[in-house]
C-alpha cells in the first residue's frame, strides 16, 4: 500500500508538471504576449518596453525556470489588471469556491445516494422510475434555470434565504443545491447499477442465511461494495463543480474562482488566468490521487496483499 | 427432546419459477423428513432441483421463484407461517447453510473475524470478547491452524478449501439445528474436496444435529449418508434408509446412477463407467406420468398415466411401475 501510493505520488508530481508547462504556454497561445498587453494601436517602442519589463524577451526556457521558481517560493506574481498580488487575489475566491463545490458534492450525494439504494431494491418498478425521474429532474432543467426558481420560491416567495453574496452558510444553500442537482443522475446512475450487480453477489445471499437483518445486509454487505466506484466519481465531480460553477457563482453573486476565471479572460489577464488553470488543474490531480488511494484503501485485495 | 426427534419435515413441496417461457417446475411434489443427528444425502443430476428444494427450505429462493408446500415444518414450527421476521431469527441461528462456491461466499470487504461473528453478535445477546473465542473455537474445530490470527485475515488471503473450512464454522457458530450443505465440495480441489467432507461429516456426527447434504458424488453418500433421496425433474423418484438404496435400487434411475459409481476392483482402470443416455425433460409446463420414460429402458406404454409409489418394509420408496419383485403394477 504504501509502494502504491509513492508510486502515485510521483506520477502525480510527474502530471502537475506537464500542465504546469502547459500553463506557462498559455501565454502564447493568442501569438505574442507583449503585442496583446499593449493593446491595440500602441506604438513599437511600447511593445518592445513591455516585452523587456515581463521578461518577455528572454529564451522560453528561461522564462518557464523563473515563473516555475517563484511559484515554488510563494510568488504568484502581479494581476495585469488588479494591479494586485496573484496569490492573496486568488486564494480568498478560492475559499468559496471550494466551499460551494464541496457542499454541492454534499447535496448530490445527500440526494443520490438512497435514490440509488431504493431504485436498486425495486428495480424495475415504479419505484425505480420515481427515484430515476428525481434524480433526472436536475439535468433536464437547465442550470440558471434551475437556480433563477429557486431563487423566487426560496427567496422571493417565502424569504427564507438571501439572494446573493457569500456572507453566510445561507448564503450557500441554494447555490450548492443548484450545482450539487446537476451531477446527482449521474451518482444515482452509478449507485443503482452498483447495488445491482451486488445485491445478487453469493455473499449478499450468505449474510441473508445468517439471519442478519435487512439494513445490515443493504448497508453493511451490499453498500460497501458498491460505493467504491461512487469515491472515484466523487473527485472526478468535484473537480468539475469547481472549474465549472461559473454560471451558477455569477447568478448568485458569489465572489468565486469561477466569476475571476471569467474576468481575467476578458482583460487579458494572463498571470492570474495562468495560476487559476494550474491551480484548477493541481486540484485535479490531488483529486485523482486521492481518489485512487481511497479506491485501494476500500479495497482489501489492494490493501491487504 | 427425544434423541429421534424430526428436525425437518417436508411434505409436497413446490417451487415454481416464472421464466419467459413459461412456468418452470423446478421443484414437484418433493416430501422428505430428516431427524437429529441425521444425515441426508439429496443425489441427482445437474439441473433436477436439489439447490431449488434447500433455498426453499431456508426461505432463500431469488424472487422470480415461489413456494408452495403441504407442510414444512422445522422443529414442529410451521415455516409457512412464520414471518420474516421469525425466518431472520432461524435462520443462521437454528438452521445454517453452505454454499457451494466458497471463493465468492464470503464478502471480500470485511474480515473473516467480523463476518464469523456478526450474525453470532446478532441472535445471541453477547460481548465482542465472546464472540472471538467462540470463533476461534469452531476454527480450531473445523481443522484451521493459527485460528486467532486467522480472523484478522480478509477472504482473498485464503485458500478455496480454508474458505470452505471458514463457511462450516459460520454455520456452526450459533449451534445449528439443522444444516444444509450445497455441493459443499464441488468447487474446490479433488484432494481438498475428500477433506471438506471429512470435516463436515465429523462435525455433524460429533453435533449430532441433523444435515442435508448436496452431492453428485455417490462414493460421498455412500460414506455418509444415513437416508438418502434421489431426485430427477424435479420430483423425488426415490428415497430411503442409505444401506436400503445401495443394496437393492428399484428406481431405473437410480440403478442407472449406481452404474456410474466406479468401484475399487471391479472397474478397470480406464475402463468405461456406466451412462445414462438421453436428456433430462423440460421443466416448464405439466408432467404427465413418469418423467424418465424417455430414458428408461423398462418404459412402457402406461408410464405417460399417473405413477404408483412402492414401499417397501425397510422404508424404501420408489415412484415407478415396478414393484419390489420387478413385476409390473
Ligand atoms: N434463476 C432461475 N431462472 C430460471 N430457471 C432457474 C433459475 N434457477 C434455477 N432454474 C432452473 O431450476 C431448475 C432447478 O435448478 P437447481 O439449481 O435447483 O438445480 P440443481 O439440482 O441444484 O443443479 P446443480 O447440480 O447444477 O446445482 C433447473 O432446471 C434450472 O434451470
Ligand atoms: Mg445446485
Amino acid at each position: 500500500m504504501l509502494a502504491y501510493t509513492f508510486k502515485r505520488l510521483g506520477l502525480a508530481v510527474l502530471v502537475a508538471l506537464t500542465v504546469s508547462i502547459i500553463a506557462y504556454l498559455l501565454l502564447y497561445l493568442s501569438g505574442d504576449p507583449a503585442i496583446a498587453l499593449a493593446g491595440e494601436g500602441a506604438r513599437q517602442a511600447d511593445i518592445e518596453m513591455i516585452r523587456h519589463t515581463y521578461g518577455l524577451d528572454r529564451p522560453l526556457i528561461v522564462q518557464y525556470g523563473d515563473w516555475l521558481w517563484k511559484l515554488l517560493q510563494g510568488d504568484f506574481g502581479i494581476s495585469v489588471y488588479f494591479k494586485t498580488e496573484v496569490g492573496p487575489l486568488i486564494f480568498d475566491k478560492l475559499k468559496t469556491t471550494l466551499l460551494l463545490g464541496i457542499s454541492a458534492l454534499g447535496f448530490a450525494l445527500l440526494v443520490s445516494v438512497p435514490l440509488g439504494i431504493l431504485a436498486a431494491l425495486y428495480k424495475n418498478s415504479w419505484i425505480d422510475r420515481i427515484c430515476l425521474a428525481v434524480a433526472v429532474l436536475g439535468q433536464a432543467l437547465p442550470n440558471f434555470f434551475f437556480a433563477l426558481l429557486l431563487i423566487m420560491l426560496f427567496s422571493i416567495s417565502w424569504h427564507m434565504l438571501p439572494v446573493s453574496g457569500s456572507g453566510t452558510w445561507q448564503h450557500f444553500v441554494m447555490p450548492a443545491i443548484a450545482l450539487g442537482y446537476y451531477v446527482a443522475p449521474a451518482f444515482m446512475r452509478l449507485i443503482r447499477a452498483g447495488m445491482i450487480e451486488v445485491l445478487s453477489a453469493d455473499y449478499i445471499r450468505t449474510a441473508r442465511a445468517k439471519g442478519l437483518p435487512a439494513r445490515s445486509v443493504i448497508f453493511k454487505h451490499a453498500l460497501r461494495n458498491a460505493i467504491v466506484p461512487v469515491v472515484a466519481l466523487a473527485a472526478v465531480q468535484l473537480g468539475f463543480l469547481l472549474g465549472g460553477s461559473v454560471v451558477i457563482e455569477t447568478i448568485f453573486a458569489l465572489d468565486g474562482l469561477g466569476y475571476l476565471a471569467y474576468q481575467s479572460i476578458t482583460f487579458k489577464d494572463y498571470p492570474v488566468m495562468q495560476i487559476i488553470v494550474l491551480l484548477l488543474s493541481a486540484i485535479y490531480v490531488l483529486l485523482t490521487l486521492a481518489s485512487d488511494i481511497a479506491n485501494a484503501w476500500l479495497d482489501p485485495r489492494i490493501r491487504v496483499s | 427432546m427425544s434423541s429421534n426427534e424430526t428436525v425437518l419435515d417436508v411434505q409436497g413441496l413446490h417451487v415454481d419459477i416464472r421464466t419467459a417461457g413459461g412456468v418452470l417446475h423446478a421443484v414437484r411434489d418433493v416430501s422428505f423428513q430428516v431427524k437429529r443427528g441425521e444425515t441426508l444425502c439429496l443425489v441427482g443430476e445437474s439441473g433436477c432441483g436439489k439447490s431449488m428444494t434447500s433455498l426453499a427450505i431456508m426461505s432463500l429462493l431469488p424472487k422470480i421463484a415461489h413456494r408452495s408446500a403441504r407442510r414444512l415444518t422445522f422443529l414442529a414450527e410451521d415455516l409457512n407461517l412464520a414471518g420474516k421476521k421469525r425466518i431472520n431469527d432461524l435462520r443462521g441461528n437454528k438452521m445454517a447453510m453452505i454454499f457451494q462456491d466458497p471463493m465468492t461466499a464470503l464478502n471480500p470487504a470485511y474480515t473473516i473475524g467480523d463476518q464469523l461473528t456478526e450474525h453470532y453478535l446478532h441472535h445471541r445477546e453477547t460481548s465482542a470478547g465472546q464472540a472471538r473465542s467462540r470463533a476461534v473455537e469452531l476454527l480450531e474445530k473445523v481443522g484451521i491452524a493459527s485460528a486467532a490470527q486467522r480472523l484478522g485475515q480478509y477472504p482473498h488471503q485464503l485458500s478455496g478449501g480454508l474458505r470452505q473450512r471458514v463457511m462450516i464454522a459460520m454455520a456452526l457458530m450459533c449451534g445449528p439445528e439443522l444444516l444444509i450443505a450445497d455441493e459443499p465440495s464441488t468447487a474446490l480441489d479433488v484432494t481438498i474436496q475428500a477433506q471438506i467432507l471429512r470435516v463436515l461429516a465429523d462435525l455433524q456426527a460429533d453435533l449430532g444435529i441433523a444435515m442435508v447434504l448436496i452431492t453428485h458424488d455417490l462414493g460421498v453418500v455412500a460414506r455418509i449418508a444415513d437416508r438418502v433421496a434421489v431426485m430427477y425433474a424435479g420430483e423425488v423418484v426415490e428415497d430411503g434408509p442409505a444401506q436400503e438404496i445401495f443394496a437393492t435400487p428399484q428406481h431405473p434411475y437410480t440403478q442407472g446412477l449406481m452404474r456410474c459409481i466406479p468401484v475399487p476392483g471391479r472397474t478397470p482402470p480406464g475402463g468405461k463407467l456406466g451412462t445414462i443416455p438421453g436428456v433430462v425433460p423440460s421443466l416448464i409446463g405439466n408432467l404427465q406420468g413418469c418423467a424418465f420414460r424417455d430414458r428408461c429402458e423398462w418404459a412402457k406404454s402406461i408410464c405417460q398415466e399417473t405413477v404408483p409409489v412402492h414401499a417397501s418394509a425397510a422404508g424404501q420408496r420408489w415412484r415407478c411401475i415396478k414393484n419390489q419383485n420387478g413385476a409390473f403394477a
